[in-house]
């Protein structure tokens, strides 16, 4: 047995999406139990078929048991694990060992929160460090700040070329309706935003919105009955190093290097081969260092290749198609919605931002302060 | 031996005007935060030493407050010893702070009940 046996083993069968950009009245149980419902639909089950239950709320902390019950199923397994947001594709991951070992038949990871129109602000579940805390840092943007100060200083990453990856991202997000930040934005235009927490700009930063997102996996041989065409997951794989931005050993390599590494090895691929990839986009940092971690451009380079236009609509690597964090929806953990678009896209299902004959996609996802990192690999059948 | 409380500890010894962190004799390292165990070797004979109180600037941000309030200089700062902690670089503003930049440790009240440890530009002192 090797996690090479994994390749292929289980499929995504339903994806969902609900209530993006803004949700008034909602609570994140009502957002996060709609998305779910909607997943389970679009996989032709009935909720009463979900066997296994995967979930974060932003500040229910058994939300497992919560959304087990406002579904009215005895689920055989729940996981409301957290790793931030990275967490769903932490789930994918033990959802698809729960599959193949035959513990349950089908998963749904689900997620929802009101945090724009409930709260106004990111709500975060980190506890404050002792050691961190009494800095008042302005947390997460500054620690994903120091980071970018480091990558400048070794690499001479530039600002301009962080603000490209807001511009690629608006350009994608131009092409979704259901993106909540649209309109024409320059690398000027992002620079002309205020600095929030040197070098990154509010237009640098995530989005506060509103969002539910849900998908449903299951075994390779159920899946074959769905009733859209199974997308499979042929490497999943997660990393942490750290949880506080001074305790990782280079501010320029995160653990996404190990995370995608073991992802890409499940998988029997290479970066050459992904279609497209949808990254946790939190800062414009973010997307720079995923991309050389995960190997689509040598470390130190993330900057020059972003701001290529390679990224963009039409570019040679199309990255976060929805329009990501920064410019689709950022409910506070974005991690499900870099799945949810990366089934789309495989699906054929993505309207104007389609890639054409897209067979392989990488979802991955952060959490924390570049601290949980989770790689997904998907493919459409043809691929196993 | 059981450790002391860490963070109590470390706390203790700033409010007594003394910036000390910990160190395992059996491996030679030097360990910040403070810990009951050490990171990697798992060492559990950490004793409480000071460092030289000097160290560099390995990454900077400044937080942009809303006028009339000023900006403040969140930074990493490597010690000479090794370890790195989040810090202040004070006395000089906080858009001039650089990574690379000589710092000596002072302490300060913070803005809780606690002292706190924050750097100045070691040319300055």
């Amino acid at each position: 047995m090797s996690a090479k046996d994994l390749r292929g083993r289980t499929a995504f069968v339903g994806a969902a999406t609900f209530g993006c950009g803004e949700a008034p009245g909602y609570t994140a149980i009502e957002l996060a139990a709609e998305a779910g419902r909607r997943a389970v639909d679009d996989a032709g089950l009935k909720l009463s078929d979900i066997d296994g239950l995967f979930i974060c709320l932003p500040n229910d902390f058994l939300s497992g048991l919560t959304i087990a019950e406002y579904f009215g199923i005895h689920p055989k397994m729940t996981n409301n694990s957290r790793t931030g947001g990275s967490a769903f594709l932490t789930h994918a991951e033990w959802a698809m060992l729960a599959l193949d070992a035959g513990l349950i038949d089908y998963a749904l990871i689900c997620y929802g929160s009101n945090q724009r129109t409930g709260a106004g602000k990111l709500v975060s579940a980190q506890a404050p460090s002792p050691f961190e805390f009494p800095y008042r840092p302005n947390n997460p943007v500054a620690s994903y700040a120091l980071a970018a100060s480091r990558h400048m200083h070794q690499y001479g990453t530039t600002s301009e070329q962080l603000a490209s990856v807001a511009v690629a991202a608006r350009q994608w997000a131009n092409l979704n309706p259901e993106a909540f930040k649209q309109g024409s934005l320059s690398v000027e235009d992002v620079l002309a935003t205020r600095l929030v927490a040197d070098p990154l700009h509010v237009a640098d930063c995530c989005l506060v919105t509103d969002g539910a997102a849900a998908v449903v996996l299951t075994r390779a041989d159920r899946a074959k009955d769905a009733r859209k065409t199974p997308v499979s997951l042929l490497g999943a794989a997660s990393a942490t190093w750290h949880t506080e931005i001074a305790q990782l050993a280079d501010l320029t390599i995160t653990a996404a290097r190990e995370s995608g590494e073991r992802a890409f090895a499940q998988a029997g691929l290479t970066p050459k081969d992904i279609d497209v990839v949808e990254l946790y986009d939190a800062f414009t940092i973010n997307t720079i260092l995923f991309l050389e971690d995960l190997g689509f451009c040598p470390k130190g380079e993330g900057g020059r290749f972003v701001s290529s236009g390679a990224i963009g609509p039409g570019g040679s690597l199309p990255v976060n198609t929805n329009g990501g964090g920064l410019s689709f929806c950022h409910p506070g953990m974005y991690g499900l919605f870099t799945l949810v678009e990366a089934i789309r896209q495989l699906r054929g299902e993505a309207g104007e931002r389609q890639i054409a004959g897209a067979k392989l996609a990488l979802a991955h996802g952060n959490g924390g302060t570049l601290s949980s990192q989770a790689t997904c690999i998907l493919g459409v059948p043809e691929t196993v | 031996m059981t450790q002391a409380p860490p963070t109590a500890t470390y706390f203790q010894h700033l409010a007594e005007g003394r910036f000390m962190i910990q160190r395992s004799p059996s491996t030679g390292e030097w360990v910040f935060y403070p810990r009951m165990v050490a990171p990697v070797s798992g060492a559990n004979d950490l004793e409480w030493v000071e460092p030289s109180g000097l160290g560099t600037v390995y990454a900077v941000t400044v937080k942009r407050a809303k006028p009339p309030a000023p900006n403040v200089s969140i930074a990493i700062v490597e010690l000479d010893e090794g370890p790195r902690m989040m810090s202040h670089v004070q006395g000089i503003e906080a858009d001039q702070v650089r990574i690379g930049m000589r710092v000596r440790a002072r302490i300060v009240d913070g803005l809780d009940d606690n002292k706190i440890v924050v750097f100045e530009p070691e040319a300055a002192a």
